[in-house]
């Protein structure tokens, strides 16, 4: 499985996603910088946390017309895995690879510590190794994980099972609509969430919960071509 | 011909203002009790070119939607003024 991080100006978690993922899964991954115009080797893609392009205008604004992001919808498209957190969250918002928006942490306090998520949905490709309703530690750092959809685009999320990660009752630390932490597109292939599991992959981290999130992305992914070729 | 927008962007209504709702505090707590609802936005002066003030709105208007403002959970408003060149 070749995995892709993208690096934007701004971006500050990208180290973070490769090391997570070369020592939780052992894959190639390879940093690609915001203005590439090619992806088309990348079975995952990680849009990163940060502040890209200094969250002027607004979070994820401006990283959503980076040269790049064609080639990220274009991955999207075709089935391929896109794994947006923190700001590649609201990047992907943004570019419309998943609905809603993220707005200002309704306490307005940038936030910055463990949070305990719930499980919702362990039939997507990046929570197969999680079980429904399994509560987790994963960090949080950010200042806009506010998720907010219209009651009609809520409704199809809790519908198609698109919820996949909520905060745990009670402990909800943006306001976030729902409590949601973190959903999938449609098809299941786009992942979106303010949590950090690059962040939870070791004991001296704080947590290992989110090792489960890479290797279950490395399950699916060597099912899938395990069946294309046989 | 040179034009200047200026452009106001606020929260739709639908959309809780946390920013607002603390500055409506605050100015409880000064004593400016009259006050019901602040909502706090962004001001942007966008100075352009355009061949006709309609043209420039067409312009303004295709700029707020695609990047100045986030059409899930933003409105806005622009004022167009034609500008010293």
């Amino acid at each position: 499985m070749k995995c892709a991080v993208i690096q934007f100006p701004g971006s500050n978690c990208d180290l973070d996603a490769v090391k997570a993922i070369s020592q939780t899964v052992s894959q190639p991954v390879e940093l690609i910088w915001h203005t590439a115009t090619n992806l088309a080797a990348y079975d995952l893609i990680v849009v990163p946390g940060g502040f890209s392009y200094g969250d002027y205008l607004r979070a994820g604004a401006i990283a959503r017309f980076a040269p790049v992001m064609r080639e990220v919808e274009k991955a999207a498209q075709e089935g391929r895995y896109v794994l947006g957190i923190c700001n590649g969250f609201q990047i992907l918002t943004e570019a419309k690879l998943l609905p809603g928006a993220l707005r200002r942490n309704e306490s307005l306090q940038f936030r910055c510590e463990m949070a305990q998520l719930v499980v919702e949905n362990n039939r997507t490709a990046f929570t197969d190794h999680y079980a429904v309703g399994e509560q987790i530690a994963i960090p949080i750092a950010h200042g806009e994980g506010n998720y907010y959809a219209d009651e009609r685009t809520l409704h199809q999320l809790q519908e198609n099972g698109q919820i996949v990660f909520r905060y745990a009752k009670e402990h909800n630390p943006n306001g976030s609509v729902d409590d949601i932490a973190g959903i999938v597109n449609e098809r299941g292939n786009v992942l979106g969430m303010m949590p950090h599991p690059e962040r939870a992959v070791h004991s001296l981290l704080g947590s290992e919960d989110g090792v489960r999130l890479f290797s279950s992305i490395l399950h699916v992914w060597g099912e899938t071509h395990a069946s294309i070729r046989s | 011909m040179n034009f200047l927008a200026k452009i106001y962007v606020t929260l739709k209504a639908s959309v809780l203002d946390p920013q607002g709702t603390t500055v409506t505090h605050a100015l409880h707590a000064q004593n400016f009790l009259s006050v019901s609802d602040v909502r706090v936005g962004k001001y942007m002066e966008v100075t352009l070119s355009a061949q006709s003030k309609e043209e420039a709105a067409t312009l303004v208007r295709d700029m707020c939607d695609q990047l100045l403002t986030n059409p899930v959970i933003e409105t806005y408003t622009f004022e167009l003024t034609e500008a010293q060149s």
